[in-house]
């Protein structure tokens, strides 16, 4: 990275001057370099909003559970006040209330609509509880809950958690292998633009070989074109991508997931890091195709 | 200076050359001459390591070119001042700019005032901003002379440099070379041009090599 800062702030104007413009090579570099950037903004808000999501799940998940209450309605409040009596007395649980007619209306809405008559249906009593840093154990409870309320079940949310988190988590990791695949596609890109030039001015580098220029002194010329350009359009890129991943509807908007696509507070600082990772790559990349082509000529 | 020993250079199977031996002593003038295809070319291509000779050793300076990095053979060509059969410049950059690259790419600091004073000795200072394919073509041969001199090199050696030029410009290109060879540098030039060296010969001690049936002989006294 200092060797493409240095690379930047030297004065090139007398290396570029001997080297000739090259023509459509020039866009197509700070196009495909913008194109890239643009993409890689999106994998990276990928991988990130992925990861939160993750967490969230991860997190808020491992520390709530539910008990389903499985009764005959005339049995329903014994056995309710049965499992609460329980629960206070379990250690590893900070909180826990049973759930009124109107958080289970809520809870059905979406399914079905706004005006299901709840008081009419044999539906079961739920009590959310939350565990403690500590957590509780969850096999003893299960135990007690079955000697005082035979209707009641456990529900600690295990069998549908792990698959959620592992999909959020291969989302993320798809989501870098994808920044990955888009930073060697830079590369391979660029190298093939600085191998069309350096072809194209082949007569040019006998000339400046046979004046006494040397290798450095040569590639430096392609190598600081190519990285300006590389940065260049990677920075015309990210900024788009940035403003596209900027106007994508809110989270809790409509909820979904997609919508969560984004990046929270300094998490705006992460595509920063695209246009000097692709400027890195374009040097890295022109460097070593030029020096591989300056080798053959003596 | 630069000497060459026991070198042969192949190509494609076949012998071009071999057991060639020279030695450029320091203020030497020589011609090289030959048929055409006889290897004039590549002799000169080897004694600035534009190639390598598939048996033998060249050396300049006492360091054979063979242990020389990449680096090195580019200082080298900072000492050796080549004007090439077809020239070849840079066609974007002006003929002032194309006569100043050596200094250039060796990231030395250019006088104006000397840049043009050379101009001025090739007759170029009018041509100086003109573009290498405005040039007739003596003043592209001149333009190649000044861009090889102006590093100071201690060895200059040209490739037909009249190859393409009328009696009356070879003779000025000629004169250049000899006024080089009296400020003490070494010269050889490759031409098939007799009446050239005929010329040189009344104006400086000019040995003359022969590349003939894949050796280099003295040539004889009727040169």
């Amino acid at each position: 990275m200092r060797a493409v800062l240095a690379l930047i702030r030297a004065d090139g104007r007398g290396v570029d001057r001997v080297v000739p413009p090259t023509g459509h090579t020039a866009w197509l570099t700070v196009l495909s370099a913008a194109a890239m950037a643009f993409l890689a903004v999106f994998a990276l808000a990928l991988a990130l909003a992925t990861g939160r999501l993750a967490d969230r799940w991860s997190d808020a998940l491992a520390r709530s559970a539910t008990i389903r209450i499985s009764a005959p309605v005339d049995q329903m409040p014994t056995q309710t006040r049965a499992v609460l009596e329980v629960l206070a007395t379990t250690p590893g649980i900070a909180d826990y209330r049973a759930l009124d007619e109107d958080e289970m209306r809520a809870l059905l809405d979406p399914w079905f609509g706004p005006d299901l008559p709840v008081e009419t249906l044999p539906l079961p009593q739920l009590i959310a509880l939350t565990e403690t840093a500590e957590g509780v154990d969850g096999e003893g409870l299960r135990l007690r809950l079955a000697a005082e309320a035979p209707g009641a079940v456990l529900d600690d949310h295990t069998r549908w958690r792990r698959p959620l988190v592992s999909a959020a988590e291969r989302l993320r990791f798809l989501g870098l292998i994808s920044l990955v695949l888009i930073g060697g596609a830079t590369a391979g890109m660029i190298t093939l633009a600085a191998q069309a030039a350096l072809a194209a001015n082949g007569q040019v580098i006998r000339v400046l070989r046979l004046v006494g220029a040397r290798d450095s002194y040569i590639a430096r010329a392609f190598v600081r074109r190519f990285t300006l350009r590389g940065l260049s359009g990677a920075a015309l890129g990210t900024v788009l991508g940035m403003i596209a991943v900027a106007l994508l509807p809110e989270a809790d908007a409509a909820g979904g997931f997609l919508t969560g696509l984004g990046f929270e507070g300094a998490g705006w600082l992460w595509p920063m890091m695209i246009p000097p990772m692709a400027a890195a790559v374009a040097f890295a990349a022109t460097r070593a195709a030029a020096l591989r082509m300056l080798r053959g000529i003596r | 200076m630069i000497e060459l020993q026991n070198v042969a250079m192949s190509y494609g199977g076949g012998d071009l050359f071999s057991e060639i031996s020279l030695k450029l002593a320091p203020g030497s003038f020589h011609f090289l001459t030959g048929p055409s295809g006889a290897g004039k070319t590549t002799l000169l291509k080897l004694c600035y390591a534009e190639l390598m000779p598939s048996a033998g050793h060249v050396s300049f300076m006492g360091r054979d070119v063979r242990t020389m990095g990449r680096d090195d053979i580019a200082a080298l060509r900072g000492r050796i001042g080549v004007v090439h059969q077809d020239c070849q410049f840079l066609d974007h950059l002006s003929v002032a700019e194309n006569v100043a690259l050596p200094l250039t790419v060796a990231r030395r600091p250019l006088d104006a005032r000397e840049l043009m004073e050379l101009l001025g000795w090739v007759g170029l200072k009018a041509q100086a901003d003109a573009l290498p394919p405005q040039l007739s073509g003596g003043e592209r041969q001149r333009a190649a002379l000044a861009r090889a001199v102006i590093m100071s090199p201690d060895v200059l050696l040209a490739d037909e440099p009249t190859g393409n030029l009328d009696w009356d410009m070879s003779l000025r290109l000629l004169t250049l070379l000899v006024e080089l060879n009296r400020m003490g540098k070494t010269v050889l030039i490759a031409t098939h041009d007799l009446n050239l060296i005929r010329a040189a010969k009344q104006q400086v001690s000019a040995r003359v090599l022969r590349i003939a049936n894949r050796r280099l002989q003295l040539a004889g006294a009727d040169l």
